[in-house]
């Protein structure tokens, strides 16, 4: 193919276009990351661009990782990723082995399903229930009400559709039970899907403040995204602060803190999550 | 068919015969035959009844007078009046302003701006560049939504990094999020800058996906790389665009009230308080909740009704559709 000069001129000018972009979605988190080292008041004088930290110090972070309800926060956010996830895992798998199963049930739990994608009691009704099941101000208002997500729920049962029946058949045949040809014959062959589906749960947990905000009264139980907004949008910091250190130091400390994991995660699960992208939303 | 039953075999009769056994017979041979498939949909069956259906059931109080105390059963029945209340509400036009104008402004800023990204994407030849920008464009999706808040709280504050910027223009510092006048745009373009790449995959897979031998006829004819994608690369992933499309249309009436709860205060109620975000206050923290259901109900029929139309008129243009 000819390359005319249009083309080349529109090639430099996306590759510039694109390469803006990329500093333009970087560029915050950058600033965010030196800003939690520098200097209080250095920072606090400095305008622009951040490109390097002003004045080094380590303060803020001895402040943000010394904070009993920081470190709170992180432990339930831990023990809500592993049982909600175990949970979730379970269930979901459950769900989606039975609907593609051929069993006279079968076509009445996918029509029980799909109407949840659509219709839901909405935000007060559930609200209300969650309080008539005696789980608020629990663990339980966070891992139950929200264990399936019938977007996943699809994701695996489409996994399931792929495996041949005979493998479950001849399974069948040789005795082995519903749960054996599940975990033995059939979760080896859909993992990928599985960790897909698993990511979505995990992600689904690290971010989640809304439910812990209405239903959990007690502070021992907030998790870590609640001590965050108490502190970045509420601007409530409880911290023995010193006068050394502001405000505004505490909130890029906690956020450097509280994005750390994901971004060392991030590399890994990244494919994972472009696969279930396109998976759960291409139609046909 | 009871007649035709003489006429066939022995055979065909004794493989007909279970279905003229009633329902309930036949379910429990299948619950025998299955059982443990059906021990392990019981939790599943049980988690959509307590925390699906149950909730829908529970909307019945947008009819009626809750009070926690008598439950739902022992309230009062209020006909239509909670509905009748929030359509002569002082707020509602208020409401329906702002839930539109959030709405429309991201379907014409948010929603075209992954597909630009993904066509200029899709002109980029050096793979590891191609790579590298997808990972970082990538990255905000996976940050929480308060770190988010967070940072748009603190860079558009009055000594933020946007404020700098304009004081060098000589414009006079201001905390954005106080001014009702710059609550969409903040609203409009954090979304887009955290959901531009993220947003790119699908139209990218969709991308992918074209012929490339539609291509070559399309140099054969003489086509040059922006007739390419106006009459190959756009068909190409039109199916796509309208399925998203018409998601976005259904959900017209159903923006996301977490970040809204984040980022607005009293100030910026003029323009920032949508529907969702007034159920929220008016159900949770003033705790009207058959009031706040009925608002919540209404907003989700009109959704639905929205999604419906939408979905009709993609099927007459014979363009695809969601169902």
């Amino acid at each position: 193919m000819k390359i005319t000069t249009g083309q080349r001129i529109f090639s430099v000018f996306n590759y510039i276009f694109i390469t803006f972009l990329v500093i333009v979605t970087l560029y915050p988190f950058w600033h965010i990351v030196m800003a939690s080292f520098s200097n209080s008041y250095e920072l606090m004088a400095h305008s622009g661009l951040l490109l390097k930290p002003v004045g080094f110090s380590l303060q803020s972070y001895k402040l943000v990782l010394s904070d009993n309800a920081v470190i709170r926060g992180f432990i339930n956010t831990v023990i809500l990723l592993i049982t909600k996830n175990t949970l979730s895992i379970l269930l979901t798998l459950f769900g989606a082995y039975v609907l593609s199963r051929k069993l006279m049930i079968t076509p009445v739990m996918s029509f029980m399903v799909v109407v949840t994608m659509f219709f839901s009691g909405g935000l007060i009704p559930t609200y209300l229930n969650v309080r008539s099941l005696g789980l608020d101000n629990s663990f339980g208002a966070l891992i139950f009400p929200t264990a399936i997500s019938t977007f996943n729920l699809i994701i695996l049962r489409t996994a399931f559709y792929g495996v041949p029946d005979s493998l479950e058949e001849a399974a069948h045949l040789d005795g082995a039970g519903d749960l054996r040809i599940l975990f033995e014959i059939l979760v080896p062959l859909i993992l990928p899907s599985i960790m897909v589906v698993a990511l979505y749960y995990i992600v689904g947990v690290w971010n989640s403040w809304f439910e812990a905000s209405i239903y959990l009264r007690d502070r021992k139980l907030f998790p870590l995204q609640l001590i965050l907004r108490e502190v970045l949008v509420e601007k409530q910091i409880n911290m023995d602060s010193d006068s050394e250190t502001t405000a505004e130091s505490i909130q890029y400390a906690i956020m450097t803190v509280s994005t750390v994991p994901v971004l060392i995660f991030y590399p890994f699960m990244q494919k994972y999550f472009v696969k279930g992208a396109t998976v759960g939303a291409v139609k046909g | 068919m009871a007649t035709d039953v003489k006429n066939i075999t022995k055979r065909e009769k004794r493989k007909a015969s279970p279905d003229k056994k009633p329902w309930i017979v036949r379910f429990g041979r299948d619950i025998k035959m299955h059982k443990g498939a059906y021990m392990l949909a019981l939790p599943v069956i049980l988690f959509y009844i307590l925390f699906c259906y149950k909730p829908m059931g529970g909307l019945i109080i947008a009819f009626k007078n809750y009070a926690p105390i008598k439950g739902i059963w022992g309230s009062s029945w209020a006909g239509f009046s909670h509905f009748e209340d929030f359509l002569t509400n002082p707020y509602f036009w208020r409401l329906m302003k702002n839930t539109l104008t959030i709405s429309i402004s991201s379907l014409i800023f948010s929603f075209p701006a992954p597909i630009i990204l993904a066509l200029l994407l899709n002109e980029v030849r050096n793979k590891l560049f191609l790579r590298g920008s997808q990972m970082i464009m990538y990255l905000p999706h996976f940050i929480s939504l308060v770190v988010i808040c967070g940072m748009v709280i603190q860079f558009t504050g009055s000594d933020g990094i946007i404020n700098d910027f304009l004081a060098i223009f000589g414009v006079e510092r201001k905390s954005f999020l106080n001014y009702p006048e710059y609550f969409v745009p903040v609203y409009i373009i954090s979304d887009i800058w955290a959901g531009i790449g993220w947003g790119s995959i699908i139209y990218m897979a969709a991308l992918t996906g074209i012929d490339s031998s539609l291509y070559e006829a399309a140099v054969i004819d003489g086509a040059g790389r922006w007739k390419q994608t106006i009459y190959v690369t756009l068909p190409g992933i039109l199916p796509t665009i309208i399925v998203m499309f018409l998601m976005r249309v259904g959900q017209l009436l159903s923006v996301g009230y977490e970040k809204i709860i984040l980022l607005y205060n009293p100030l910026t109620y003029e323009t920032a308080d949508i529907i969702s975000t007034y159920v929220y206050r008016k159900g949770l923290l003033e705790q009207s909740y058959s009031f706040s259901s009925a608002v919540g109900l209404f907003n989700s029929i009109i959704s639905f009704i929205l999604l419906t139309f939408a979905n009709g008129m993609s099927k007459r243009l014979g363009e695809g559709s969601l169902w």
